[in-house]
């Protein structure tokens, strides 16, 4: 901080770095975008609004675009001749069509770095620390695990920054959310950004950017921190930021796109900067102890309506979306989810797709196999996290076990794809979202670790995995 | 974008809080590479059953539902995914205004870029249309107050530059192609 100048905290750092023309009560501030990230469901009617106006892309070089959301994740998507398949194919042509005429950098089913988007963002190194980062899409929170400002915008959004590089926007307020203490075995990051929605609420966080700090998110592999940030959006947040530290530095260290040689040195001395100052002041602060959380499970219908996994429903008390969402999903107040039998089991999306969530569900799964009845999806977040994923073996793991490996994909996190829970059965899911229909029309969500998944896996039960992990 | 001034039309009432824009259109419907009727697709899911056939007990297949342009809705409005589908399929549906205590940020900042006009009004209004559902209500952008029908009128909060935008039924576009010069020097005072 230099002298004179009030604390900042990392999120006012990054913003203040990137206002082209400050707001005022009139008009928003102009604020410059670094990295534009494009897939193929929320961009194609940006990019008619631009051709219809006849506007060239601003900056090309900026804007980086994967197809996984709406794209099959079977190995043989040509052979696929299904409704959801030919309509993706469309989607993923108009993709094609667009990054060529303009001339942007797409990483195509095919390509060895293609995945969902909030994986290789990161794993190419092109979510750096102090950025600002959008894409059309509500889980670009993901990338604040590095100390980016990172957000998810709509489709005339999209069109703004392709044209402009540029989006208006009002200034959020900031939360902190401080954490001490560790995680027991078997309670993961996961569990810890559950609890966190559950203690704010999914509108909590609405107009806010958190940051998530203290020890035990300090202790947090960049994976994790990743899995945290992701789910911000839940919380209704603009947002999620952790200040980086020696094991970002470590995670992009090398990456494709980071930065290297001396300017490599350079930039690490403007990110060791990107840290709240000592006395920089939050509109909002909440902190929280995490070594007495347990492993978590939803039972209703978005991602606040959780538990831990050895807890009973809440009972109504009068609130009709409590009851519209145990209707859904054929639970009563009160009622224990311990031994609920289990139809599907999800391993994957952009919040647990990484190779470490890969690997914790193999640790629980190696040798055994799925219980009888259940189907286990395993995709990977991206095509690299499968190469690697298969190095070790981790292909084998989930296959000998009974379950599918799958490509890189979206998946059943949001079932557009041909990748579903079927109409009334029960899935533990290590995606996001359980809203109602999210993973197929009737599907019932139970959201969780990927842990709690494995376990859920093996014993074809809502199971906690604390039984099974030492 | 059509400009508003002002909205008059009865209320239809969906009470539920949290309400996402998976409901408002599930994403099975996000195949497509338009944005035009998306209509027909709005609350698929608690309109039809798995059959396809209308669900007549669902608020907004019931005739008093017909024609009207104001949905009173839960707090939070709109959460979840930034599928600016979900303003599209209301707007195609008919909406032209959401009343809520609170709308998400993402839906909300979306529905202002197509005139879906956000208003979030105090916690009594809300109670009070909630519980009485399909009454006349005018809305007025000018003035930004909420007309109710014993003629009071509650004021709403809407950002300064999206109100203009909407009276005058333009994108924003025009005005961030106009900062040409600050974006060329921002680029280049940073290299
Ligand atoms: S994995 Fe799910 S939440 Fe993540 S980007 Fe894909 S659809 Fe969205």
């Amino acid at each position: 901080m230099k002298a004179g100048n009030k604390p900042r905290t990392l999120f006012e750092k990054v913003w203040d770095k990137h206002l082209v023309v400050p707001e005022t009560a009139e008009v928003p501030a102009v604020l410059y975008i670094d990295l534009h990230l494009i897939h193929e469901v929320t961009s194609p009617q940006a990019f008619s609004v631009l051709r219809r106006a006849g506007l060239r892309i601003r900056r090309p070089d900026l804007t980086l675009a994967t197809t996984d959301h709406s794209i099959p994740t079977i190995r043989d998507i040509a052979a696929e001749r299904s409704t959801a398949a030919l309509a993706a194919a469309r989607q993923v042509s108009a993709l094609q069509d667009n990054c060529k005429e303009f001339g942007i950098e797409l990483y195509d089913v095919g390509n060895e770095r293609q995945g969902i988007v909030h994986v290789i963002g990161p794993e190419l190194g092109a979510t750096q620390p102090g950025k600002t980062v959008v894409c059309g899409d509500s889980h670009t929170s993901t990338h604040g695990a590095f100390g980016a400002l990172a957000f998810g915008i709509g489709t005339t959004e999209v069109g703004h920054v392709l044209a402009t590089q540029c989006l208006l926007q009002r200034r959020p307020k900031t939360m902190a959310i401080s954490t001490s203490g560790r995680l027991a075995a078997g309670v993961s990051a996961k569990d810890l950004i559950l609890a966190i929605i559950g203690k704010i609420g999914v509108g909590g966080g609405t107009g806010f950017v958190l940051e998530y700090r203290g020890d035990a998110v300090s202790a947090l592999s960049m994976e994790a921190r990743m899995t945290v940030c992701n789910m911000s959006i839940e919380a209704g947040a603009r947002a999620g930021m952790i200040a980086p530290d020696d094991t970002t530095f470590d995670y992009l260290a090398g990456r494709p796109m980071a930065p290297s040689g001396k300017q490599w040195e350079r930039s690490l001395k403007n990110w060791r900067r990107l840290v709240s100052d000592q006395d920089a002041r939050y509109d909002r602060e909440f902190s929280l102890d995490v070594s007495s959380l347990a492993p978590m499970i939803t039972y209703g219908t978005n991602p606040g309506m959780v538990m831990p996994i050895d807890g009973s429903v809440p009972l109504l008390n009068g609130d009709p979306a409590l009851r519209k969402a145990l209707d859904y999903m054929r639970l009563s107040p009160g009622e224990r989810l311990l031994d609920k039998r289990v139809d599907v089991v999800f391993l994957g999306s952009c919040t647990n797709g990484r190779l470490s969530d890969l690997r914790e569900a193999a640790a629980v799964m190696r040798g055994q196999r799925l219980a009888d009845g259940v189907r286990m999806l395993a995709v990977p977040g991206s095509q690299a996290v499968k190469k690697a994923a298969e190095a070790e073996g981790l292909d084998k793991v989930f296959i000998e076990a009974g379950a599918e490996w799958r490509e890189a994909g979206c998946s059943m996190c949001i079932a557009m794809n041909g990748d579903q829970v079927g109409e009334g059965q029960y899935a533990v899911s290590t995606s996001n979202r359980n809203f109602e229909g999210r993973q197929g029309p009737g599907s019932r969500t139970f959201l969780a670790s990927p842990v709690t998944a494995a376990a859920a896996a093996l014993t074809g039960r809502v199971t906690d995995p604390r039984r099974l992990v030492s | 974008m059509q400009s508003i001034k002002t909205i008059r039309s009865r209320t239809v009432v969906l009470p539920y809080a949290d309400v996402d824009t998976d409901q408002i259109i599930p994403a099975r419907f996000l195949t497509t590479t338009s944005r035009e009727g998306l209509g027909e697709h709005a609350f698929s899911d608690w309109r039809f059953d798995a059959e396809g056939k209308s669900r007549s007990e669902f608020v907004l297949n019931q005739p008093g539902a017909q024609g009207c342009q104001v949905l009173v809705a839960g707090h939070n409005f709109g959460c979840g995914s930034s599928r600016e589908h979900a303003p599209w399929a209301l707007l195609d549906f008919g909406f032209r205004a959401i009343i809520s205590t609170e709308i998400a940020d993402i839906f909300r900042s979306n529905a202002l870029k197509n005139g879906l006009l956000p208003v979030v009004v105090d916690k009594d209004t809300h109670l009070w249309l909630l519980d009485n559902p399909g009454v006349e209500v005018e809305i007025d952008l000018q003035q930004t107050t909420l007309k109710l029908p014993n003629g009071a009128r509650v004021g709403f909060p809407v950002d300064a530059f999206a109100r203009v935008c909407l009276l005058k039924g333009v994108d924003a576009m025009g005005y961030l192609l106009s900062k040409q010069d600050e974006i060329v020097n921002f680029e280049r005072v940073r290299a």
